[in-house]
């Protein structure tokens, strides 16, 4: 058994152990903390496969921007911590049973209709040079650059929902209403007055 | 040498898990959106070790606007999440029956 093997046993079966950590653990909190763990263990294995990039950009953007959000949220909400109810009991035979059936189907599919089930998956992809970043850079900014725009433009939609769904508007705030200053007229501000007496 | 199908089904393994996940936590709608990150991890794996497999840089390029659109998701989810937090002090989704059939 070579180093490549042996590393990705140990890191796809600690990884296996925390995705069940994640959707099993009562504490919400928990459940974050495990996710940012399976992240890191799944950039090693992305590692292993040549994607340095990419796995650098899981830890960062991932650990670095979602699951922090995810915490702050977690801690921002104060929900009570669910305990192991009646109806978690009832739907673990139902969890098992799709964990169970999906697993068979796909991977005798893959085992029965798939060529090649035993190709390396360990091959870099040499477009310009060595650097697998210096590649993705290049297919990035040729091939699909027009889907790069598109993903700022949907970066940018993000932002603005997020600050339009939750902007409280506070009654106490004073500031400016540039439409009602435009659109006053003379009369509103100037009244005469005609008869009043010396 | 790792063998393709060993990345294949690991990924098939993870999805699976969210899958059961999501039918375990319906008491709230955070792990579920967690559960949704998991998913989308294993088809990150599947794009990468399929795009290895043919040789072709899309599959890496693929994954990296997966990532874009996943981080709006949750930022978006989150936002909801929030809003519907403030209204209804509640995230269980078995007290979000509003509409009764």
């Amino acid at each position: 058994m070579n180093i490549e093997l042996t590393t990705f046993f140990i890191f796809s079966f600690l990884l296996i152990v925390t995705s069940i950590k994640v959707i099993t653990s009562s504490n919400p909190v928990l459940s974050a903390i495990y996710l940012v763990f399976s992240f890191f263990l799944s950039a090693v294995l992305w590692l292993l496969l040549g994607a340095e990039f990419l796995s650098i950009i899981l830890i960062l953007v991932y650990v670095g921007a979602v699951m922090v959000l995810f915490l702050f949220v977690v801690m921002m909400l104060d929900i009570n911590i669910a305990k192991k109810n009646a109806a978690y009991i009832k739907y673990l035979p139902v969890g098992i049973g799709v964990f169970v059936i999906f697993n068979v189907l796909i991977i005798f599919f893959f085992i029965n209709t798939f060529e090649n089930i035993n190709y390396n998956a360990i091959n870099s992809i040499n477009v310009i040079s060595e650097s697998n970043t210096e590649n993705l850079g290049y297919v990035l900014f040729t091939d699909y650059i027009v889907e790069f725009e598109i993903a700022g433009l949907i970066l940018l939609l993000g932002i603005l929902s997020a600050i339009v769904l939750t902007y409280r508007k506070n009654p106490n705030n004073k500031y400016q209403n540039p439409t009602e200053q435009i659109d006053v007229e003379k009369k509103d501000r100037l009244k005469i007055i005609k008869g009043l007496k010396e | 040498m790792i063998p393709i199908s060993y990345y294949l089904i690991l990924s098939t393994i993870i999805f699976t898990l969210s899958v059961a996940g999501i039918f375990l936590n319906r008491k709230n709608i955070l792990v579920l959106l967690m559960s949704l990150e998991l998913m989308f991890l294993s088809v990150n794996f599947n794009l990468i070790t399929l795009g290895n497999y043919l040789g072709d840089l899309t599959g890496q390029v693929f994954v990296f606007f997966v990532l874009t659109v996943v981080a709006a998701e949750s930022a978006i989810g989150l936002a909801l999440l929030i809003v519907l937090f403030r209204n209804k002090k509640t995230i269980d989704v078995d007290d979000l029956s509003e509409l009764k059939g």
